[in-house]
């Protein structure tokens, strides 16, 4: 690899762009697509392997290519600036994920409680919409206040995100799930919810239930059957 | 994949302190491999490790490939596998077998 290829490896990182990086097996030849024009079907792999996240080989005139995807990373948004919040947030930092933390309320959101992480303390469906989630987001809602929750909840329903959830008990969530129907979700809508948020290890402390959120999370990304829950009989 | 990027800014810093740096990409598998394709592994000229191909079984055998790149500049494409007997040797043991390409960081 060139000192040029690994510069614009890692500048397309600091601009959060994906890229995939195309090697020649047989010489180390290297491109970064789209940066390069390159062979039809390598492009098409290419953008193959950066919309599926998974590399892919190719044999092009006879030449063996390796196609391997660098997607930005996955992003999570963690609302609610509470205890479980500190738990989740260096657990999923070490998972690779990008996390900002949206509280409104400026005692919880503090840099001593948050370190080096991204704090929003904008009212929470602003906050959500202008992070603009998409099919690499995950977000999570904390607060246990249905003010700061349910106008996040709302703004993460409209986005594309890969995963919502929402602390709370069965009933808390029963209450949440009559409030999104006044507002006019539906219901397919309302059932993309994980609530209440995790995956049920019978988690009791703060990092226990960060934990079973970021498992849940992880789950639902790689299509894994325990994400899947029957609809909450409310 | 952003444990395979982070591996190759801890090859970058290496590379930048002046150490010789190889870096080994997995890429492709078949059967039960622990580390899916495009996982990555860097070696520095002293030994140091970064990064994985696999659950730490080939490691030392693709470090030992890592340093002959480094000294000749000539990427490798490497076979493990049940059926290959180096890789048997090295401890293969899970059943899988993968590709692993090792090239100079230059």
């Amino acid at each position: 690899m060139t000192p040029e290829v690994l510069a614009a490896l890692e500048a397309a990182k600091a601009a959060k762009r994906p890229v995939a990086l195309l090697t020649r097996l047989s010489d180390g030849a290297q491109h970064l697509w789209p940066d390069t024009e390159v062979a039809p079907p390598l492009a098409e792999a290419a953008a193959k392997a950066l919309a599926e996240d998974a590399a892919a080989n190719l044999t092009l005139d006879g030449q063996a290519w390796f196609i391997h995807p660098h997607n930005p990373a996955l992003r999570l948004i963690v609302v609610g600036a509470v205890h479980i919040a500190q738990a989740l947030v260096p657990m999923a930092l070490a998972a690779g994920y990008a996390v900002t933390v949206v509280d409104p309320r400026r005692a919880w959101a503090t840099a001593e409680r948050f370190p080096g992480i991204t704090l929003i303390h904008e009212w929470t469906d602003d906050a959500v919409a202008a992070l603009a989630p998409d099919a690499r987001t995950a977000v999570v809602t904390l607060t246990h206040d249905p003010k700061l929750d349910d106008p996040a909840l709302e703004a993460a329903l409209t986005s594309d995100c890969f995963y919502i959830g929402a602390l709370g008990s069965r009933r808390t969530h029963a209450k949440r799930v009559a409030r999104l129907t006044e507002a006019g979700h539906s219901a397919e809508a309302i059932a993309r919810i994980h609530a209440p948020v995790g995956l049920n290890i019978e988690a009791v402390t703060a990092p226990e239930i960060a934990l079973s959120i970021l498992a849940e999370v992880v789950a639902t990304r790689r299509g894994a059957a325990l994400a899947r829950r029957p609809a909450l009989a409310a | 994949m952003s444990d395979s990027e982070d591996v190759l800014a801890t090859a970058a810093a290496w590379r930048a302190a002046g150490e010789p740096v190889a870096i080994a990409t997995v890429v492709e598998t078949w059967g039960s491999s622990p580390r899916p394709a495009g996982s990555r592994l860097a070696v520095s000229a002293s030994g140091r490790l970064a990064g994985s191909v696999s659950g730490g079984c080939i490691e030392g055998a693709v470090a030992d490939a890592a340093k002959q790149t480094m000294t000749s500049g000539t990427p490798q494409l490497l076979d493990f596998g049940i059926s290959d007997e180096r890789a048997w040797e090295v401890g293969l043991a899970c059943g899988g077998k993968l590709k692993v390409f090792v090239e100079k960081l230059s």
